[in-house]
């Protein structure tokens, strides 16, 4: 009788009879035959490729499955980034779809009611679009008080995702647009618009510069603003590299983290005093540039950033002003930026001091500004010990020397602040000032975290933008010609690019792929897109709720109640919609909102809709990771009942809004009339993702590039920036071809695809000399060929031949005037051009820095429902954040029982001396207060938080995820009942991370 | 050749993706837990749980640290368990050197969790109550069924950073004396664990500070009781000739041990 292991594993635990059975057995014997005979455990490994719907850092994963059922689900060891390896969210990823707490039919709950009812997805369908339709017929705006045309309406909000993928997101972005809907958010207001605000203005585009890989080729990677091993795991697979090329790894962070406990250098720094911090850094640089130029790449400075351009100089800044700029008008909280400007020479071309010497110039301006920031008082606001913070100054100030790369990756910590454009900004200029921007290993790695997020930035389900960055029309963009006069920019610079000159291409292109016949010239139906005035985000949003402005919400797996700033406002505000539309995997804490504890549904009159989406590895389509590799997913397993993908739900939805305008009429049915939307019934994912790329309308061929897009409405492009992505040569996203760059640093060209035109490594001509050599011939991105007159290794970011020759320009080219923005000239920031440390909204101490204690231009939000603490009552600062084991808001998580298992509660961590002082035990549960509400948690008392030492005095900090809610298999208090409706200057992101609280033992 | 996996706790980010991997492949269900002030969990090995990251705070001369380590079974060349085990329930792989379990085969005696030098196996609460069979209720069988069909482990597998790599034993420990090395610069007492140890270990460890501060036995040895018990003799002959009868034994010898054992602990709680 032969048995196998196999035989024994389906024995295992059979019992008494099996074990006596094969006790007869001589072990060793048996134990012959194992290498050959032992079958795995699962019957499949994986035979179809999907990318994780965690973080941003796009891993990929191989799914098996039997019947349509997932049986198994691991790495996908051919994947550049990931190479099999998985952290413990994605490890857990098959509890997503065999799952029994997963959506499987469609729900809605109507007026008053204290149950779901089941119905079919028609009539659901059918319903919502009559609910949509008559709320935006209602309330139609045609023309706004000033007579001027608005087509719009502002009663419908739309809230989501960057979960879904990027033809959904498209497709959201373009629904809602036709709708004539203004209020369209999703996350990434907040959690990365500070990062669009600080990138686009320094650099030209608003993205991480490198790619994950990429971390391998650095000296030195900071982190600030960012726990990468806990939030983005897979990023320290490449950081542990450089390492073991001896790169140091320096962690700056409130409280020690994951992260930390892997760095060369921790520097603890109390929350919200980034701008401190690096200003003291670029301080350091400065001087040291001046003693000791060998060791700075000084061609870099004069050359590629603004250092020698010369400002108004009626220009005034802190320095002067008492932490103001010149131009402020405190009655309207805002600046004329007017003396914020190049001066310009006869030709109109900024002028230049190339010896750095003049007071004028952006040096000059800078050297003066950060002479402010010395050590002393840095680190008095940011209590960071000297010695620390000294040797991080020395040891990033290292990869100044021009063979030498430093990068800075930074994620929430960073850009959830009321003034985090700034704070990014602080990081911008450190990079331009060592030549750390365009180079392999250097860049600002923006760490982004929701899997699409980028993608859904991308195709700007964001108020202020059309997809590829364009600007959203507002009011006195009356026509399209004057919306171009407004928008693009101009330069009389022949080296300057001025990538934006093509703006036109852009938008005529998207208009004829959205409204095809229809948008003809001159104005290619540009009357049908909505005229925005005004704030339109996030917690615009919540206050317009508030105020009964919007009623209707359309909320695509965007978890608000959990994740949105001032949480007993979110909640209590759907109360006051008419209707809530929630396509989700879950029943969400928003879904149920009306049920949750201590409200009495009777008294809530919304109806709502829960419709069952498909999870990422159910479905099709692209998603975009952070390092802007677009990445195409396979349907890998079946979904659950009736779950379908949101892009049949978008579908459905489209088809039935353009039936009930052509047969009822309504509200300016024309752009709903004239809407595309053929990508038939099922729908095609790929006929979407063709419509982003493109088509030349002569000939119907897809087209290979943006740079054959026209401006005269023979081209299509639903996104000019995934021009290219899906082309005559077929699926670009699909690409699993893993040949190296020709430098072998990482780029693999052949895997996927990349924004902008497969470029890797964004303003990589930088990179070189002005010959065209690199700067570092070990790890180069770019090199100039001069016998064939061409660039190799990355797609060049310009095609133009290298600065020595004729012909050339400048590397940043979505600049105006092509150099990169250590100052951020004209109307690019509304709170300076260069940054300056302000103290959180809410801070236990004063500004040491200057007598304005808050970013002066901040909106502030003064409903009800809006409230400050002061130090006296509240003189504790709290910050939120992230572990591994959980995921945002919390429903790809906490409904997943072995991450349950890992991180079961909430808690809040406290420094042992806070802990001692209140009386608080290891685990003990404690009471957190602020100014907005109170939660409950378990205290985890660690050494990782200790007191800051603050002008003198002590400051205590505690910390506390963010992931819990009242849903779920496990639930608890949310920490953004805590949080705040303040928002960045610029972006209104929220600032989540700084605030006052107080903590009680319970 | 023997494989086996080397830990360098020093790469090590704490993720738990090695956790949660050991679990999707075994199939192995979750265990309820609750925060206690740490964010280490489950708080102990179980029969659901084969492998655990322990986290450690330490306070090092004003420097802080937080030491992350995996504990699993250690699959020993000279394995105690595999010594005391009655019958053969543990075993040596010939091939790849670790010790496999075969739970089917427990007869409930309890001795590999009492012998165990790492304190590795345990008890698991839902066995056989009546005959204590499959006491033990599960330990890391090193994927062995992924391995023989030249796979990584899964925990291998997941890991972001390479702190846990699967390969030839050899080489393994070439590779974790020339990290120590590398180490010794920053951490005086960088070690390479397992090396020797029980006739060598098959999960290795490169520490970067002393084995027990990461609540390992410094030199940790095959028990003397182990080595004094008989059970080799009688398994081969009693068990190989009478294998009905000696389970039987074994069983019942397992449950009086059980039930002695709780006497004692009902008398250590009076």
């Amino acid at each position: 009788m032969e048995l196998t292991r196999r035989d024994f594993l389906k024995l295992s635990g059979g019992g008494v009879v099996g074990a006596a059975f094969l006790g007869m057995f001589n072990p060793d014997s048996l134990l012959e035959a194992v290498p050959i005979d032992i079958p795995l455990r699962k019957e499949k490994i994986g035979e179809k490729t999907t990318i994780c719907p965690y973080c941003a850092v796009g891993c990929s994963l191989i799914v098996a499955s039997v019947d349509g059922k997932a049986v198994n689900i691991e790495g996908d060891p051919d994947h550049p980034i990931n190479e099999g390896s998985l952290c413990s969210k994605g490890s857990a990823l098959i509890q997503v779809v065999n799952n029994t707490r997963r959506l499987s039919k469609v729900l809605y709950r109507a007026p008053g009611a204290y149950e779901w009812q089941e119905k079919s997805w028609d009539w659901a369908i059918e319903r919502i679009a009559r609910n949509i339709k008559k709320m935006r017929d209602e309330n139609w705006i045609h023309k706004d008080g000033n007579g001027r045309v608005v087509n719009r309406t502002e009663a419908i909000a739309n809230d989501g995702s960057a979960a879904v993928n990027n033809e959904e997101a498209y497709l959201i972005t373009k629904l809602c647009r036709t709708m004539g809907m203004t209020y369209i958010e999703h996350c990434a207001r907040l959690c990365h618009s500070s990062t669009v605000g600080a990138l686009g203005s320094s650099f030209g585009r608003g993205a991480m510069t490198n790619h994950w890989i990429d971390l391998k080729n650095s000296d030195c990677i900071m982190i600030i603003g960012s726990n990468a091993a806990e939030n983005h795991p897979l990023s320290f697979k490449w950081i542990t590299k450089a390492m073991e090329k001896e790169a140091k790894l320096i962690s700056v962070d409130p409280r020690f983290t994951r992260t930390s406990s892997k760095a060369d250098i921790y520097a603890k720094m109390r929350s919200g005093t980034d701008v401190a911090f690096i200003g003291g850094m670029i301080k350091y640089v400065i001087e040291d540039i001046e003693r000791h130029s060998a060791n700075y790449n000084m061609t870099y400075i004069k050359e590629y950033t603004n250092a020698t351009l010369l400002i108004d100089p009626n220009f005034r800044g802190p320095a002067d002003l008492d932490g103001l700029f010149s131009g402020y008008n405190a009655n309207k909280r805002s600046y004329d930026r007017s003396t914020w400007v190049y001066q310009l020479d006869g030709k109109g071309i900024p002028k230049r001091d190339l010896s750095l010497k003049d007071s004028n110039c952006v040096f000059q301006i800078l050297k003066k500004h950060f002479s402010r920031y010395d050590v002393d008082t840095v680190c008095s606001i940011t209590g960071t010990p000297k010695d620390v913070y000294l040797k991080v100054s020395k040891t990033y100030a290292m990869t100044g020397r021009a063979d030498k790369a430093g990068t800075i990756l930074y994620a929430m910590g960073a850009t959830q602040h009321t003034n985090a454009v700034q704070m990014i900004r602080s990081y911008a200029i450190l990079q331009l000032l060592l030549g750390n921007i365009g180079v392999a290993g250097g860049g600002i790695n923006a760490a982004r975290g929701q899997s699409n997020v980028q993608g859904s930035t991308d195709h700007a389900i964001l108020y202020h933008i059309l997809p590829g960055y364009l600007k959203t029309p507002s009011p006195e963009d009356v026509d399209l010609k004057t919306y171009l006069k407004n928008h693009t920019p101009m330069s009389n610079d022949p080296l300057s690019a001025n990538w934006w000159q093509n703006y036109k291409k852009y938008i005529v292109s998207l208009l004829k792929a959205w409204y095809g016949n229809a948008a003809v010239a001159p104005d290619f139906a540009y009357e049908y897109l909505a005229k925005v005035e005004g704030n339109h985000s996030h917690i615009a949003i919540t206050e317009a709720i508030h105020k009964g402005i919007i009623r209707g919400l359309l909320s695509w797996g965007h978890n608000t109640a959990v994740s949105g700033p001032n949480g007993n406002m979110e909640r209590a505000d759907l109360a006051k919609l008419d209707w809530l539309v929630v396509p989700e995997l879950w029943e969400s804490e928003t879904a149920a909102f009306w049920k949750r504890p201590g409200v009495d549904p009777g008294q809530i009159k919304t109806e709502v809709f829960l419709l069952p989406a498909k999870a990422s590895l159910e479905k099709e389509g692209s998603i975009t990771n952070s390092g802007r590799w677009s990445q195409w997913r396979y349907e890998c397993c079946q979904a659950p009942g009736m779950a379908q993908t949101d892009l049949w739900i978008l579908t459905k939805l489209a088809k039935k809004l353009k039936d009930l305008y052509a047969q009822e009429g309504g509200a300016y049915p024309d752009p709903i009339l004239n809407l595309t939307w053929e990508y038939g019934d099922g729908p095609d994912v790929h006929k979407v993702a063709k419509e982003i790329n493109g088509y030349d309308l002569t000939t119907g061929k897809l087209l290979p590039s943006f740079t054959k897009l026209k401006d005269d409405g023979t081209t299509s492009s639903g996104n000019w920036l995934y021009c290219g992505s899906y082309t005559e040569t077929g699926n670009m996203a699909a690409r699993r071809d893993l040949t190296p760059d020709k430098f072998n640093t990482g780029l693999y060209p052949g895997w996927a695809w990349c924004w902008p035109v497969n470029r890797r490594i964004l303003y990589n001509r930088a990179s070189v000399e002005l010959d065209g050599k690199p700067w570092n011939s070990t790890t180069p991105v770019v090199v100039w060929n001069p016998w064939r007159s061409v660039w190799e290794g990355d797609v060049p970011d310009g095609g133009w031949p290298p600065m020595s020759q004729k012909g050339t320009r400048l590397p940043f080219i979505m600049t105006s005037e092509g150099r990169g923005h250590l100052f951020a000239p004209g109307e690019a920031l509304k709170d300076g051009p260069i940054p300056e440390h302000y103290e959180p909204w809410e801070s236990p101490v004063k500004n040491l820095m200057s007598g304005t204690q808050n970013d002066p231009v901040v909106t502030i939000w003064e409903s009800d429902m809006d409230f400050t603490g002061s130090p006296d009552k509240y003189p504790i600062v709290c910050t939120t954040f992230r572990v591994s084991e959980h995921w945002q808001a919390g429903q790809m998580s906490r409904n997943l029982p072995w991450l349950v298992e890992l991180m079961p509660e909430m808690f809040v961590e406290i420094g042992e001396e806070l802990a001692h002082e209140k009386g608080i035990g290891y685990g003990q549960k404690v009471i957190v207060e602020s100014a907005r509400g109170e939660i409950e948690a378990v205290a985890m008392v660690t050494k990782r938080f200790s007191p800051f030492a603050i002008d003198g005095r002590k400051v205590h900090e505690i910390g506390m995820p963010w992931h819990w809610g009242y849903m779920g298999l496990s639930t608890g208090d949310s920490a953004n009942l805590l949080t705040a409706n303040i928002g960045d200057a610029n972006t209104t992101i929220p600032e989540y991370k700084a605030f006052l609280c107080n903590v009680r033992a319970k | 050749m023997a494989k086996a996996m080397l830990m360098d706790v020093t790469r090590c980010i704490g993720c738990r993706a090695c956790q949660i991997a050991c679990k999707q492949w075994h199939d192995l269900p979750e265990v309820h837990t609750t925060n206690l002030g740490t964010y280490e969990n489950p708080p102990d090995l179980s029969a659901d749980t084969w492998t655990r990251i322990e986290f450690r705070e330490l306070d090092d001369h004003g420097t802080l640290k937080w030491l992350f380590s995996k504990h699993q079974c250690m699959h020993c060349t000279d394995a105690a368990c595999v010594k005391v085990c009655p019958t053969g329930a543990l075993k040596r792989d010939p091939y790849f050197g670790f010790v496999t379990y075969e739970r089917d085969k427990c007869s409930g005696c309890g001795y590999c969790i009492e012998f165990c030098p790492f304190h590795i196996p345990r008890k698991d609460e839902h066995a056989n109550k009546l005959l204590g069979t499959g006491l033990m209720g599960g330990k890391c069988d090193f994927c062995f069924d992924r391995v023989s069909n030249g796979l990584e482990p899964a925990c291998a597998k997941a890991c972001p950073t390479g702190a846990i790599k699967f390969g030839e034993r050899d080489d393994l420990i070439r590779e974790g004396r020339q990290r120590v090395m590398t180490l010794k610069k920053d951490y005086p007492d960088a070690n390479l664990y397992g090396e020797q140890e029980l006739g060598g270990l098959h999960m290795l460890y490169v520490f970067a500070e002393r084995p027990s501060v990461y609540d390992f036995p410094e030199n940790p040895e095959m028990p003397a009781a182990a080595i004094s018990l008989p059970i080799e003799k009688w398994t081969g002959v009693g068990l190989g000739l009478l294998a009905g009868a000696g389970m039987l034994t074994a069983s019942v010898v397992a449950r009086a041990r059980m039930i002695q054992e709780e006497k004692e602990n009902v008398k250590e709680q009076e």
